[in-house]
């Protein structure tokens, strides 16, 4: 009788724990994902339901016509163009020149290897603020203002890329290339047929990182372009903003196509961009 | 005299390096470029008095680093950067730290949602500060409303089992979040949290699932509370991964400049009260055109992350345990 009784009681217990962390768990989410909620149903209200006192979760009539007075609005064409035109370029080239450098400290023995592995860390521990303001001047020296060289080619290398890749190759066994070199295959055919085809995983994390960090970045963008021509998504939006004032409803609109590209590559790449993640920290 | 290591001697180690050479090159002359050149350049032109508007530039030592020290704005960015920081990290990693535990146990939904907690990590700064401005405002920003109606009732249950002796126990008066300079740090640290929540949620979930099971089911046979496995078991042995994370939140904490950029239209918040040490170099070299000037602040910045790092360093050598 008294076992049953706290048998019950034990049940009772368990289940109410496992409720509250649902609860707190699920409230949690509620409040992560409000902001991307209210920014939606924002750009769907009309002009009247925008400056509303009470709290108006959804639009009486859906107003879709406010994407299309906010993208004529400014030349987001053009902005998109940008981005995708300067993440693309960013993250291609960026994948193959850290690859070469990755493969040659990962496979190569040479003369300051160390030195120099840890002359790249180096980069890593110093702010890019630093930087900043030599690489601007760099950028006006070369006549690159408002060009898409200055917004490609610096960021053309990552140290940080440089050495998820080195470790990544680095775990497939040294065996297979010296194998690899006996059966006669180049050095240069071994990375490009054996090595980076089994990276695959390595490879898209740091595409992706690069592609939603390009595609993201807005300092850079902001003070080395002059001309809507040039401008891309993000700093494009800035200036949207500053000219359409309050109309919240537009700017949400605005919004919400700006982070629609990165939104659909994450929901359809959230696999490999959480596993990256969470190798990147266990490195640490 | 030095040995010289016999595969020095080697042709082939030579031909290898040579090989190795070529395939570091392109890195490495990107990297010359933006990042060996610049850090040196950057400490020369600190010394100057270096204005892009002008041919001639005039060589002043330390001039600009005093200059800096004693500026009263570039104090008021130091405050607001290190209570930013301050604020920002300790939330930031505890919240994340729980979500994290509670998200390890046995669910459902797990997937769906990480996700949610993922979400706001991808999406771009100036974006969602824009989405972050509109529920600040005053009149019809979510926040507000959602205050007032909390408040309502607040203060209608305590009127009612105080049996109508209270009648308002929290004043709402429509905070200006925006256009008053106490709230900018907080609005900031709110969004900085709620925007790296994902990315660390991730990182500590990695590291837990590597906390053995045996030692938790250890504990449990040993009669430990789920509290006292948590204090015993998990921190410890998470230690390596929350001393990663607590480096890359410092480091990025530091760096803030686009959010306030976004949410005050182009402006360091009202009264200075968002001027972080970004925003007083950027306002330094790109409004106003001393690049001197602004490169010396940006190597105070360096100085400073640089002492925040050896300090958790220290730390760190106490209290991470790595496994052997």
């Amino acid at each position: 009788m008294l076992s049953k009784h706290l048998h019950w009681r034990y049940r009772f217990r368990k289940h109410l724990q496992r409720g509250l962390l649902y609860f707190i768990l699920f409230a949690g989410a509620a409040i992560m994902i409000l902001p991307f909620f209210w920014m939606i149903t924002s750009s769907l209200k009309a002009a009247d339901e925008i400056t509303l006192r009470t709290i108006q979760w959804f639009p009486k009539i859906p107003q879709w016509e406010n994407y299309k007075i906010a993208w004529e609005a400014a030349p987001f064409g053009t902005y998109f163009q940008n981005s995708f035109t300067i993440a693309l370029a960013v993250t291609f080239i960026e994948v193959v020149f850290s690859s070469l450098a990755a493969y040659a400290f990962a496979n190569f023995n040479f003369f300051g290897k160390n030195f120099l592995f840890i002359l790249f860390l180096g980069t890593m521990m110093i702010p890019g603020e630093v930087m900043l303001i030599p690489n601007y001047i760099t950028m006006v020296n070369f006549g690159w203002v408002d060009t898409y060289q200055a917004l490609i080619i610096p960021w053309t290398v990552s140290v940080f890329s440089i050495f998820l890749l080195r470790q990544f190759f680095m775990s497939i066994p040294r065996d297979l290339f010296e194998a690899a070199l006996l059966d006669g295959c180049s050095k240069f055919r071994y990375l490009l047929t054996v090595l980076l085809p089994l990276s695959k995983p390595a490879l898209v994390t740091v595409m992706l990182f690069k592609f939603i960090g390009s595609w993201n970045s807005f300092l850079w963008v902001l003070i080395l372009t002059n001309t809507p021509k040039m401008r891309t998504i993000p700093v494009g939006l800035t200036y949207f903003i500053s000219d359409v004032g309050a109309y919240y409803n537009y700017l949400m609109a605005a919004s919400t196509f700006a982070m629609a590209p990165i939104l659909v590559l994450f929901l359809v790449l959230q696999k490999q961009f959480i596993q990256g993640i969470a190798h990147t920290g266990l490195k640490g | 005299m030095l040995k010289i290591p016999l595969e020095m001697k080697s042709k082939r180690y030579w031909y290898e390096t040579l090989e190795a050479y070529c395939y570091l090159l392109p890195a490495f002359v990107i990297l010359g470029m933006f990042n060996f050149y610049p850090v040196l350049k950057s400490i020369y032109m600190s010394l100057f008095d270096w204005s892009l508007l002008r041919q001639q530039q005039y060589f002043i030592g330390v001039e600009n680093y005093q200059r800096i020290l004693s500026d009263k704005v570039f104090h008021q960015a130091i405050r607001n950067t290190v209570s930013y920081v301050v604020g920002y990290v300790p939330f930031s990693i505890g919240l994340a730290l729980i979500v994290a535990v509670l998200l390890n146990s046995k669910i459902r939904f797990r997937g769906t949602l990480r996700l949610a907690y993922f979400l706001p990590w991808v999406t771009s700064s100036v974006a969602i500060s824009m989405v972050w401005r509109w529920i600040f405002n005053q009149h019809y920003g979510l926040l507000n409303m959602i205050l007032a109606n909390l408040s309502k009732h607040v203060n209608s249950f305590v009127n009612l089992i105080s049996l109508g002796n209270i009648t308002t126990v929290w004043h709402f008066n429509n905070p200006n979040w925006l256009m008053d300079p106490k709230w900018t740090i907080i609005n900031l640290t709110i969004i900085g949290v709620w925007k790296s929540m994902g990315y660390n949620v991730v990182i500590f979930l990695a590291g837990l699932q590597n906390v053995p099971h045996e030692l938790y089911e250890a504990a449990e046979v040993d009669g430990a509370s789920r509290w006292q496995s948590f204090w015993k078991i998990t921190l410890p042995l998470i230690s390596p991964t929350t001393f990663f994370i607590s480096i890359i939140s410092i480091i990025g904490a530091f760096k803030l400049f686009t959010q306030i950029y976004v949410l005050y239209t182009g402006r360091p918040g009202p009264l200075n009260s968002g001027m972080t040490i970004v925003y007083y170099v950027y306002r330094k070299a790109f409004e106003q055109y001393h690049m001197g000037y602004a490169s010396a602040a940006a190597y105070v910045l360096f100085g400073i992350i640089f002492i925040f790092t050896l300090i958790q360093m220290a730390v760190a050598r106490r209290r991470v345990h790595y496994a052997s």
